[in-house]
């Protein structure tokens, strides 16, 4: 009988240690993967920090800033990195594509959640959603097969295959779906009490959604503008494939142009060597693009913070 | 116009009578012209919705009407070619197949993980938010900057190359933010009276969490997790960052080969001048989209199926 229990005991003791053991790793099994998040912001930073000032020993970082040429994939000494151009790329097809998406995705954002029948929205907000899982790669095949043929039949008949233009259009379009929906978070989550209240003082529902609706909501739909720009300022595949692969200065978006993240992809496809200048500025232009989103990701994160209407 | 006429009810009828009589002398005009501009309104916040799904129409239209005469089982069955006739996508098919099918489980360990740390262990300090802090950072930051990294460190640093496993690393670190915000939603969302019930029966943290949590938020992870899978599918730039080949004529063997994917067929396609391959682009895409709404289809699916057994 002794014997049985304490084996009994044994087994029980055993069973219950291994258990405690078992507890107390896992959390620490579990870190690990949180970790990884940071490891990989840490590993981001350094990586372009490190590439970046191997490219700053042999371009000068003024030069690089204000420079207005970028031919970095030329040979030898016809090079010039001056990074410029690239942003001057990037900037436009970014403002066209702001004036696309801004106005579209704002009212589509007030009509889903100020007028639209529960029935309506059901249909109208899968379809956003769709529009917002489709690859960039397609969106870029539509901007270069068919926007562009269809401006350059109408109203741009001089216009090159390549332009700001249509890639800028589409990459508004391709960022609507993300304003409509931020922005129509943060309209829902205004409290029905102060619409009501509107109506009740015998306003319209324009009034109600203009007046009411989206200054308090203003601090989420200007954050949705602001994330929707940095999307565009990052996005990649359209322009590589419709705005053109010339680096240029200028401001004419039916001009042929290359954003920085244009350059990237063509640096990176095409067979510059290991360790060379060119090799490098991936990376200084890397910096430069993850320094621009990054603003753009703190701003919306302070603005929705800092304007916030509580109630 | 119902609140308005509800709130006058209740300061009584005789009232009511005067004050609309007022108004109507006074600004019959004003509110027939309010009226009209909240239709007009309405109207325009309409059409702005329908913009994205017009152009979502417009965009499946083009493509199945270029793409579709190339679509067959040849498509599927032969490697990339000069001749567009004898073109198709048997690489870049079993190269997305084998980037997903390494970079899921990779991503469902670390994503679920991370989210059971911060939602089960981590407590409310500083730690925990700036992981939280930086998991909605790294969601902002372009996919191309992704690409440097997975070139930086995967494809040079640990002297992968240009293989499956170095563009599945890369995937996993892009879409690892998605996959841990779905699932932190899908554990808050069980119910705390399940894990006391667990609890008072004397099961462990580590059992709760295993058998109780997991289980019941399972449908919300799976969905959330093969979304995230879909944008990788779609992912064109960080691939071509870290080196994917354009132009190869097998399909790989095993992680360590190299490997192309549909959309930088799709890409390459684009940019070539025959108009024959811009016809094959399409039919890539019709490839491509057709795997992402199966993708969906599953996910949709999975949702309904188990949360009909919870209901």
């Amino acid at each position: 009988m002794k014997t049985a229990g304490s084996v009994g005991m044994d087994r029980f003791r055993k069973q219950r240690t291994w258990r405690t053991t078992w507890e107390g790793i896992i959390p620490k099994l579990l870190l690990v993967c949180a970790l990884v998040s940071v490891l990989t912001t840490l590993g981001i930073v350094f990586t372009l920090i490190v590439e970046t000032a191997r490219f700053f020993e042999e371009i000068p970082f003024v030069q690089f800033i204000t420079g207005t040429e970028w031919t970095a994939l030329f040979s030898g000494n016809q090079q010039k990195f001056g990074v410029l151009p690239l942003i001057s790329g990037t900037l436009l097809v970014t403002a066209g594509a702001a004036l696309v998406a801004i106005p579209l995705g704002l009212a589509a954002a007030i009509y889903l959640s100020e007028y639209a029948h529960d029935r309506v929205r059901r249909v109208l907000k899968p379809v956003l959603e769709i529009l917002a899982g489709i690859p960039t790669v397609v969106y870029g095949f539509f901007a270069f097969t068919f926007v562009t043929p269809l401006l350059r039949g109408t109203f741009f008949p001089d216009m090159g295959p390549f332009n700001a233009l249509s890639a800028s259009i589409v990459v508004g379009i391709m960022i609507i779906p993300m304003i409509a929906s931020l922005s129509e978070d943060a309209m829902s989550s205004v409290p029905r009490g102060i619409r009501e209240a509107a109506y009740a003082m015998g306003s319209t529902r324009l009034e109600v959604a203009l007046r009411v609706v989206v200054p308090a909501a203003l601090s989420g739909i200007i954050a949705s503008f602001v994330l929707g720009i940095s999307r565009a300022i990052g996005e990649t595949m359209i322009v590589t494939i419709a705005a053109g692969a010339t680096p240029k200065l200028t401001f004419d978006p039916t001009d042929s142009i290359q954003t920085m993240t244009a350059y990237m992809v063509q640096a990176a496809s095409g067979d510059i060597s290991f360790g060379s200048t060119a090799y490098k500025s991936i990376y200084a232009v890397g910096m430069t693009l993850f320094v621009f989103t990054m603003i753009m990701n703190l701003l919306a994160q302070y603005i929705s913070r800092r304007f916030k209407e509580e109630y | 116009m119902g609140a308005e006429e509800a709130v006058i009810g209740q300061k009584g009828k005789s009232e009511a009578k005067s004050l609309n009589s007022a108004n109507r002398n006074q600004g019959a005009g004003r509110v027939g012209f309010r009226r009209m501009m909240n239709r007009l309104a309405h109207g325009l916040f309409f059409l702005a919705t329908l913009v994205g799904v017009v152009v979502l129409g417009i965009l499946l239209f083009d493509i199945v009407n270029t793409g579709w005469k190339w679509v067959s089982a040849d498509l599927l069955n032969n490697f990339a070619s000069r001749f567009p006739e004898k073109s198709g996508v048997k690489a870049a098919l079993w190269g997305s197949i084998w980037l997903i099918a390494v970079t899921a489980p990779l991503t469902f360990i670390f994503g679920v993980g991370a989210a059971i740390f911060l939602e089960e262990y981590a407590k409310k300090n500083w730690f925990s938010r700036l992981i939280q802090l930086n998991i909605s950072n790294l969601a902002g930051v372009p996919s191309i900057v992704f690409g440097i990294l997975g070139l930086t460190i995967f494809a040079r640093g640990m002297n992968l190359g240009q293989s499956v496993l170095t563009g599945a690393l890369t995937m996993t670190l892009l879409i690892l933010p998605i996959v841990i915000v779905a699932a932190r939603e899908a554990i808050a969302s069980v119910p705390s009276s399940l894990r006391q019930a667990s609890y008072a029966m004397g099961a462990s943290r580590w059992q709760t969490i295993s058998r109780v949590v997991l289980p019941y938020s399972m449908p919300g992870i799976l969905t959330g997790t093969i979304l995230a899978l879909s944008r990788a599918i779609g992912e064109t730039a960080p691939l071509i960052m870290v080196g994917a080949v354009t132009f190869i004529y097998f399909t790989p063997g095993n992680v360590f080969d190299p490997f192309t994917v549909l959309p930088i067929q799709i890409f390459t396609w684009t940019g070539l001048p025959k108009a024959e391959f811009q016809e094959l682009a399409a039919a890539g895409i019709i490839v491509l989209l057709a795997i992402l709404l199966t993708m969906n289809a599953l996910a949709i699916f999975l949702r309904n199926k188990y949360q009909r057994r919870d209901g």
